[in-house]
């Protein structure tokens, strides 16, 4: 501790270009932390999927429909606790840039299924009294600006209603909280029995069942038994657990962890050579001072020591503010929606804490060594 | 009196390219506690690389070199640091102070080695800093101060850990007359005030007649020892 005095000054002999240094640095953990904490996001966004909740589509695609039919038989199975349904609706608010999350459900039976999903009783009451009632998740009423009460139309691409038009109109009943189930829960619900009624083609299909079990350990054999039972059917189905149905649409996005740590490589590989070269130059650059430090008794390995110190005290201290920021990145609202109450995950932070100490070492080591070959009698005589 | 420095049959060489140079032959010297010896001659006679070895900043081919009754010549590297550290005080031509510390922090550097307490560190700083007559500038850079008060806190940093000897290369090589007179006083109050042994190389004639003591060296050989009346 003694020696951070040394050690600090040095770090600042020549300001301009450790600040440049310290601001690729901070960059690239800047960089780091968001990939990575994004890849780490979405790993604990998974693992907080629920285990007992089955999602049984058509078995060629999912935005083929199935029959209203498989509903009841479904829910007869042993060991179903709840079903409900969701139909696609695709739509959007205004123009098409305004995409609305929207799908046709059976709400009762929804937030049975969901059960994480906070909605008051009163709002379900509403929905069920009112045909053209939609429940909203309370981010997308803030987002629009929408509340209880409205009526709002919406445009969808996909359906036109018997009046022969492509903007239907709703009214907003209820909001929701569903802030505990994280990313990727869709927005808004209307009634499923109003759409099939007033839609002009495609009655009597459904694109999902959401399928709650009792016992998450039957999940493969219910899962099987629900596909058995469409085998040979007009429409087969795939039924697939929550986390698996995440996984397989993240697949669709991309290899987000080997994009991440792709990127993340190659900008650590190139910072790698910058604190290097700094480090290197400003070695270069005090070889008559390093002579002095050893002339008044400072052993090699001290200087060693003293100029490795000054390296990881860069990297870390850069590395730090860089994870930082990126952590009150993941506070921003538009980071909040996606992950729902997500904060840099402490592995991220570790392992930044690592490459900086790694970055660190290598870049450190041979500008270090270089000052403890260092020959006095040479270095004072500026050989 | 028991010598601090004795030096027994000493030689130097170095090999320059594919040419092997000896630098010095077969020196014989002693110096007595409490000496002020200036160590003169022309470029290339030998002086630096005789105070180098005095100092433990290089070692001789052949020969023995005794100081402060250690053997410094059979040392290792690592040994010979600390050895430095306890023995030896610095000061140089062109003062090679850090530039990014204060003074004060500059004269604390070679206290860094010890053991002693941040409280008596500073202490022992603002003793050494009084002693060369710069107290109030202690928390001034070096650019921010003249070349005769950077080689003033070269000096406190060269005595700061009470050194067994001080060795002093052309100490006003770099300075005006004037502030060459202040060093060269400076030195003779810690030779006869605080009895510090003291070897100086210098081309200075002028800066010699400080000494008590004053030695020839030309081609790697000594020719002229004279010694003065205190």
């Amino acid at each position: 501790m003694k020696y951070f005095s040394l050690v600090w000054a040095g770090l600042w002999r020549k300001k301009t270009r450790t600040v440049f240094t310290m601001i690729s640095i901070v960059v690239a953990f800047l960089l780091f932390g968001l990939l990575q904490g994004i890849n780490q996001g979405f790993s604990v966004a998974m693992r907080t999927l629920d285990v007992d909740r089955l999602y049984v589509s058509a078995r060629t695609g999912m935005t083929d429909g199935m029959p209203i039919s498989y509903l009841q038989r479904i829910r007869n199975l042993p060991g179903v606790r709840a079903v409900s349904l969701w139909a696609y609706f695709g739509g959007y608010y205004q123009d098409a840039r305004k995409v609305v999350p929207a799908f046709a459900t059976d709400a009762a039976e929804l937030f049975k299924v969901y059960k994480e999903i906070k909605i008051k009783p009163e709002y379900l009451a509403a929905m069920e009294k009112t045909r053209t009632g939609v429940l909203i998740r309370d981010t997308l009423a803030t987002q629009y600006g929408w509340k209880v009460g409205d009526r709002i139309p919406i445009g969808t691409s996909i359906w036109t209603n018997k009046a022969g038009s492509n903007t239907w109109e709703f009214d907003i009943v209820g909001t929701f909280d569903a802030s505990a189930y994280g990313m990727g829960f869709p927005a808004f619900y209307l009634n499923y029995s109003y759409f099939d009624e007033a839609r002009s083609f495609g009655t009597g299909q459904v694109h999902y069942y959401i399928v709650s079990i009792q016992d998450p350990k039957q999940a493969d054999r219910i899962s099987r038994e629900i596909d058995a039972m469409f085998a040979n059917s007009s429409v087969e189905t795939r039924t697939q657990t929550e986390f698996a149905l995440a996984q397989s649409q993240l697949k669709q996005l991309g290899d987000i962890n080997f994009i991440a740590n792709a990127i993340v490589g190659a900008v650590l590989f190139t910072l790698l050579f910058l604190t290097a070269n700094t480090m290197m130059q400003s070695v270069r650059e005090r070889t008559s001072e390093l002579a002095v430090l050893k002339t008044l008794g400072y052993s090699d390995t001290k200087v060693l020591l003293l100029v490795m110190t000054e390296s990881l005290l860069l990297c870390l201290f850069a590395a730090a503010l860089g994870i930082g920021l990126a952590a009150v990145v993941f506070q921003s609202p538009a980071l909040q929606k996606l992950f729902g109450n997500f904060s840099m995950p402490t592995l991220v932070m570790m392992m930044g804490a690592g490459i900086a100490v790694a970055v660190a070492f290598v870049s450190g080591f041979p500008p270090a060594w270089r000052a403890r070959q260092l020959n006095i009698v040479d270095a004072l005589a500026g050989r | 009196m028991t010598a601090l420095v004795t030096l027994r049959n000493v030689t130097k060489s170095y090999v320059r390219g594919k040419q092997k140079v000896e630098v010095l032959h077969g020196i014989d010297l002693t110096i007595e506690p409490g000496e002020f010896l200036a160590l003169m001659g022309p470029s290339g006679s030998g002086k630096t690389t005789l105070l180098n070895l005095v100092a433990g900043l290089d070692q001789p081919t052949t020969g023995e070199v005794l100081v402060a009754g250690d053997r410094i010549d059979q040392l290792s590297r690592g040994s010979l640091s600390d050895w430095r550290a306890r023995h030896i005080g610095f000061i140089f031509q062109f003062y090679n102070l850090l530039p990014v510390l204060t003074a004060e922090a500059n004269v604390e550097v070679p206290l860094l080695l010890t053991n002693l307490s941040k409280s008596e560190r500073r202490r022992r700083v603002q003793v050494a800093l009084e002693l060369v007559g710069l107290a109030e500038r202690a928390r001034h850079k070096p650019n921010e101060l003249s070349g005769g008060q950077q080689q003033r806190v070269a000096i406190a940093r060269a005595i700061v850990s009470d050194p067994t000897l001080l060795v002093c290369d052309e100490p006003t090589g770099d300075l005006d007359r004037q502030s060459a007179e202040e060093i060269m006083n400076l030195l003779t109050a810690l030779n006869r005030s605080h009895k510090k042994t003291i070897v100086m190389v210098t081309h200075d004639p002028k800066a010699a007649e400080y000494a008590s003591r004053e030695l020839h060296l030309d081609k790697g050989l000594l020719t002229n020892d004279t010694r003065r009346a205190a």
